[in-house]
């Protein structure tokens, strides 16, 4: 995959990677998708987005090389890969900030490196290919169980910890009222794992329908069209007994619908990391006291939210990438137990080498599409 | 409310994840106060640096691994090594970024027709998908295009007249 400009990707032939430091592996990708987040990439709203660059940062795949230092991976494993380039050593990784990791990301302070994610998130080309170098591939990739299903495997790359982590940072406890903004295979995911954490009512707002039909259904959950609701703060007040619900989880990030200020300065003019409509209203939509959890991704320059209600309400604002190899253990877990099933959500399964049309279709939500997977050639013989 | 389940407690895993510690901030982190002794970790070795690297003004150096693609060239580089004199809370680093950016699309089809390929951007746009997909919608929105531009050149046309 190579990307040529916003809204053009297509297929090249580029040099095979190669170990550019001792703790690499190769790896042979066997599945990769397209997440919600390479569409700000493929949109051209994340700075130094290079073209020539292939993104992808969620894959599995068949280790075919290793470094001299590499001593757990071996060739052969078949491995899923998070998306956080995770040195293991540093403070940050220490402490399980997996996705903050300090050695990862020379061009960045604020973010860890992320395969095929910019320069802004390191310059690493991704997985969207038919190989892929992986840096400190002793720390994060996984060997796939046996029993596991490699569309479940390639799903515990990003979407599942995202959406877990989400409801995790929610803070939730037994009986609390959920929201969740976006209907995404992210919001989805952390609509179905607030109930793990003993929420007593879940809520999703979109305005895609197939999306919300998806969501009532998989999480299970209230799903709403925000085009139906004339303001979706007005109607969460309404049905919380004008208190607000407790917990509030945006999954949408910066390329939001709703507001037409938002989406000119967001996502047109590009003078802010995003349309930010949907942490507008979680603020506004969230209890006295509450809790916002953000994993929707927005770019790294200013961006307009209410912070005045940030602070008059009292609010608990918890947000981060998705540390993945801390999450993973209980994540496998719960795949393994049946309480997850990943793999449902996968509903287009594209050759690699139709790469462009398979942005298209999930860009623009195009039949019925709700998570795309990718297959290299090697992944289909 | 007709998808709400009656009862939370019948919803498959509901609860097997209640943790009442976790508020607000536990267990993201695991605290060890490591970061008070400052950058002091055992790093890991040191990626050699074959291609030019730029890296944040905000921190001292490399990092120990790091990407390789598509190293800064031509014009658009040079708009990325300015933005790198400028720290990462500055619009003077984002900024000429995304105009680099910009910069390098050009770069990249002149690119394509320095060797001999003419970029296919329909394809590239994905719009066969569209087509299968969105037929009415793509029509509708290439003749909503094409009208506009039939009608800024008809009004340049009669500014020139004029």
């Amino acid at each position: 995959m190579n990307y040529r400009g916003p809204h053009r990707v297509r297929i090249d032939h580029k040099p095979e990677p190669e170990i550019l430091h001792p703790q690499d592996a190769i790896v042979r990708v066997t599945r990769t998708c397209i997440c919600g987040s390479d569409l700000h990439l493929y949109n051209g709203s994340v700075p130094d987005t290079r073209v020539g660059m292939t993104f992808g940062h969620e894959f599995t795949g068949v280790v075919e090389e290793i470094g001299d230092g590499v001593e757990k991976l071996k060739v052969g494993d078949h491995v899923l890969v998070p998306f956080n380039i995770a040195c293991g050593s540093c403070v940050f990784c220490q402490q399980g900030l997996y996705g903050n990791c300090h050695e990862s990301n020379p061009q960045a302070t604020a973010v860890g490196g992320i395969y095929g994610y910019s320069h802004t998130a390191g310059g690493y080309d991704g997985g969207q290919a038919e190989y892929v170098r992986v840096p400190y591939a002793d720390v994060s990739p996984t060997v796939i169980p046996d029993w596991m299903d490699p569309d479940d495997a390639v799903l515990l790359t990003d979407v599942v910890p995202t959406g877990y982590q989400g409801a995790e940072m929610g803070g939730i406890q037994t009986g609390d009222t959920v929201v969740v903004f976006g209907a995404g295979p992210v919001g989805i995911m952390a609509a179905r794992c607030a109930w793990l954490f003993g929420a007593g009512r879940v809520i999703v707002i979109d305005c895609v329908d197939f999306r919300l039909e998806f969501a009532r259904n998989y999480a299970p959950c209230e799903a709403y069209d925000f085009r139906s609701l004339e303001d979706p703060v007005v109607f969460i007040k309404g049905t919380t007994d004008s208190l607000g619900a407790d917990v509030v989880i945006d999954a949408v990030g910066a390329e939001a619908a709703g507001s037409a200020l938002q989406t000119v300065l967001g996502r047109k003019l590009l003078l802010q990391g995003g349309s930010a409509t949907a942490l507008h209203w979680s603020i506004n939509s969230v209890k006295k006291g509450g809790i916002v959890s953000i994993v929707g991704v927005y770019g790294p320059v200013g961006t307009h939210v209410p912070m005045g209600n940030v602070v008059n309400k009292g609010l608990t604002i918890r947000a981060n990438q998705a540390s993945v190899k801390r999450l993973l253990p209980r994540l496998i877990e719960h795949v393994q137990s049946g309480v997850l099933d990943p793999k449902a959500m996968i509903t287009h399964r594209v050759p690699l080498e139709e790469v462009s049309d398979a942005y298209r279709i999930f860009s623009a939500k195009l039949d019925d599409c709700i998570k795309p997977v990718l297959m290299p050639p090697s992944a289909r013989s | 409310m007709e998808h709400t389940p009656k009862d939370p407690s019948q919803v498959e895993g509901w609860g097997v994840d209640v943790d009442p510690k976790n508020d607000p901030t536990y267990p993201m982190k695991h605290r060890t106060d490591g970061e008070h002794a400052g950058y002091s970790w055992e790093r890991p070795p040191q990626q050699p640096p074959t291609v030019e690297v730029l890296h944040s003004i905000e921190r001292s150096d490399l990092t120990s691994a790091f990407g390789t693609s598509t190293p800064p060239s031509g014009p658009s580089g040079a708009l990325r090594r300015f933005a790198f004199r400028y720290s990462e809370s500055s619009y003077a680093h984002w900024l000429p970024l995304m105009l680099a950016d910009r910069v390098g699309v050009v770069e990249g089809v002149l690119g394509d027709l320095g060797h001999g390929r003419v970029p296919n951007v329909l394809a590239e746009r994905g719009w066969k998908a569209e087509w299968e997909h969105n037929r009415r919608g793509l029509v509708r929105r290439v003749l909503v295009q094409a009208g506009l531009a039939l009608v800024t050149v008809a009004y340049l046309r009669g500014r020139k007249a004029d």
